[in-house]
């Protein structure tokens, strides 16, 4: 009772909704980069929303069907097959012992998740499954998917299957506006380089992973270049010395030094992390009234929009 | 005790002096350790994380609970309690065994050539301080402990080293830590501590948090090993 792992793809990793809680140990969340994606996913299942998915990162994944249950993947828009026939994204599909699920390169977004009902079977460590590579925990055994690795799940042939409404879809571009919450370090940065940082355009780089991406464009220079170490929350834009921003993401370490201009909104990091090597951000700051009632209004969303019945497989 | 927005969901609890002359030392330690239990208790469902810090503690909220103004309101209240708990002191004081040796202190007898003190000494000056952990991250389960005396700081390495053994102990300017795990490091390393000091199996994982004192002890080879020391 169980998916089997075919291949792995680039970088496939089991997460619930992170490790919370733990920070006073040095243990940072993990969890799902694009929690839009990863919610939508759990509730096309029909799921609890902490549930074990996996995070396919710039596809690349194949799995073995071990068990009857319903599948569903949602994320960025990559082919997925299903005994080599298309299927679309953001739809739970019945599968059974035998099948074999391909999903393919991204063309728009760069991450996938991927799930069944009531999620992967897999033991929680400091609480979550999220996991972590850079601190050896969650998943199978702290690390990432690999080929032959047997994803324990439970048998199901009663669940309904649900689809998201086209035009409720995502779309994942090349270019996003990220709004951001001045924090109170912006005083170190003069009115002119505050001004640079949000009307000029922003490059994601290479270095762009799970623990933040650093964005390339004219230097920001702050009247500091390190402060006394504290903590890091998620979206937290980071100034190093060489003026080039990161943005603190899931597996970004609890303390730091660096000093930052503020932290991106949550729902706009989530959509930050679609984005490939090469994609522009803009930044925009907004204040941290509206910036709850963005996050309300996006978590309505989540749990509301209506979900229709797929046609019939 | 100032609060700061951090975030849509983060506010900073800083005991920073502005303009301070000196760095944060115990008296803030105390202080952050007083506000994270002061913020545990006062936030209880609504609190999703706190990160203790040398000077300050980040407290990350659930926004979709409460809001901004209930949270500074709630923390604003405390200031009375935390400065009460911090004149009581609190914090545990932890002993730890360390064995002093080149063979586990790869970087020990050059750090004593290069202060112009015996390893004796070292060794003597490394114990004779009572430290105060300040932060825990980095790594899981990796404290900042300091002041080490003057005369024995030491800058980190120009090249880190790619494997620390698990245990460690080591002085980077004037803080000094152990190793909770392998890990790549650039610290100067002068010793081990046979101790775990991060096992995800045991309740608490960690025996100090932010706040507490620790105290080295010098233990000999044989001590070392009977503790359960690995050498390399």
């Amino acid at each position: 009772m169980s998916l089997c792992v075919r291949q792995p793809g680039l970088l496939s990793l089991l997460q619930d909704r992170g490790r919370f809680g733990q920070h006073h140990l040095g243990l940072t969340t993990g969890g799902p980069m694009d929690l839009e994606a990863f919610l939508l996913c759990q509730r096309l299942l029909g799921n609890d929303p902490n549930c074990t998915l996996i995070e396919c990162s710039f596809g690349g994944l194949e799995l073995d069907v071990e068990t009857d249950t319903l599948l569903c993947v949602t994320g960025a828009e990559a082919p997925l097959l299903i005994n080599g026939q298309p299927r679309d994204l953001w739809t739970s599909h019945r599968v059974q012992g035998g099948d074999r699920v391909q999903l393919g390169h991204a063309e728009h977004g760069c991450r996938n998740y991927i799930g069944v009902v009531d999620g992967f079977a897999v033991s929680p460590q400091f609480g979550s499954t999220a996991t972590v590579l850079r601190e050896g925990l969650g998943g199978l055994r702290g690390e990432k998917l690999a080929p032959g690795d047997v994803l324990p799940c439970r048998p199901d042939t009663q669940r309904r299957r649900l689809q998201l409404p086209a035009t409720e879809r995502p779309h994942y571009g090349a270019q996003l506006t990220v709004r951001v919450v001045p924090g109170y370090q912006q005083a170190h940065f003069p009115r002119l380089q505050q001004r640079r940082f949000y009307s000029s355009p922003w490059t994601v780089s290479q270095r762009a992973d799970r623990m933040g991406y650093r964005l390339e464009g004219p230097p920001i220079k702050g009247d500091i270049t390190g402060i006394v170490s504290e903590g890091i929350c998620l979206g937290a834009i980071q100034i190093p010395a060489d003026g080039q921003p990161i943005v603190l993401l899931n597996d970004r370490q609890t303390i730091g030094g660096y000093p930052k201009l503020g932290a991106a909104l949550s729902v706009d990091a989530a959509r930050m992390s679609q984005l490939r090597p090469g994609a522009t951000v803009h930044f925009a700051a907004i204040s941290p009234h509206a910036a709850h009632n963005v996050l309300h209004l996006q978590h309505w969303r989540m749990r509301h929009i209506p979900l229709q019945s797929p046609p019939e497989e | 005790m100032q609060l700061k927005h951090a975030g849509e969901n983060a506010v900073l609890i800083s005991f920073a002096e502005e303009n301070a002359a000196a760095p944060p030392g115990p008296r803030e330690a105390a202080q952050v350790r007083a506000a994270a239990e002061a913020a545990r208790a006062a936030l209880q469902e609504d609190l999703i994380d706190l990160v203790p810090s040398y000077a300050s503690l980040l407290v990350i909220y659930d926004a979709l609970r409460t809001d901004h103004f209930s949270v500074v309101h709630r923390l604003q209240a405390l200031q009375g309690t935390i400065e009460a708990a911090t004149a009581g002191g609190g914090g545990r004081e932890i002993e730890l065994p360390v064995y002093y040796s080149p063979e586990t202190g790869a970087d020990l007898e050059r750090l004593a050539r290069e202060a112009d003190l015996t390893v004796a000494e070292v060794i003597t000056l490394h114990c004779a301080t009572q430290y105060t952990v300040y932060a825990i991250g980095f790594a899981p389960g990796f404290a900042y402990l300091g002041h080490v005396d003057s005369r024995i700081a030491a800058p980190r390495l120009t090249t880190p080293r790619q494997r620390v053994p698990r245990g460690a102990v080591a002085i980077a300017d004037r803080q000094t830590a152990v190793y909770p795990a392998v890990s790549p490091g650039g610290w100067n390393l002068i010793g081990n501590c046979p101790q775990r000091l991060f096992d995800p199996h045991q309740d608490p994982p960690m025996p100090v948090a932010v706040g507490d004192s620790v105290r080295f002890v010098a233990i000999d080879r044989q001590r070392f090993i009977e503790l359960g020391g690995e050498l390399a």
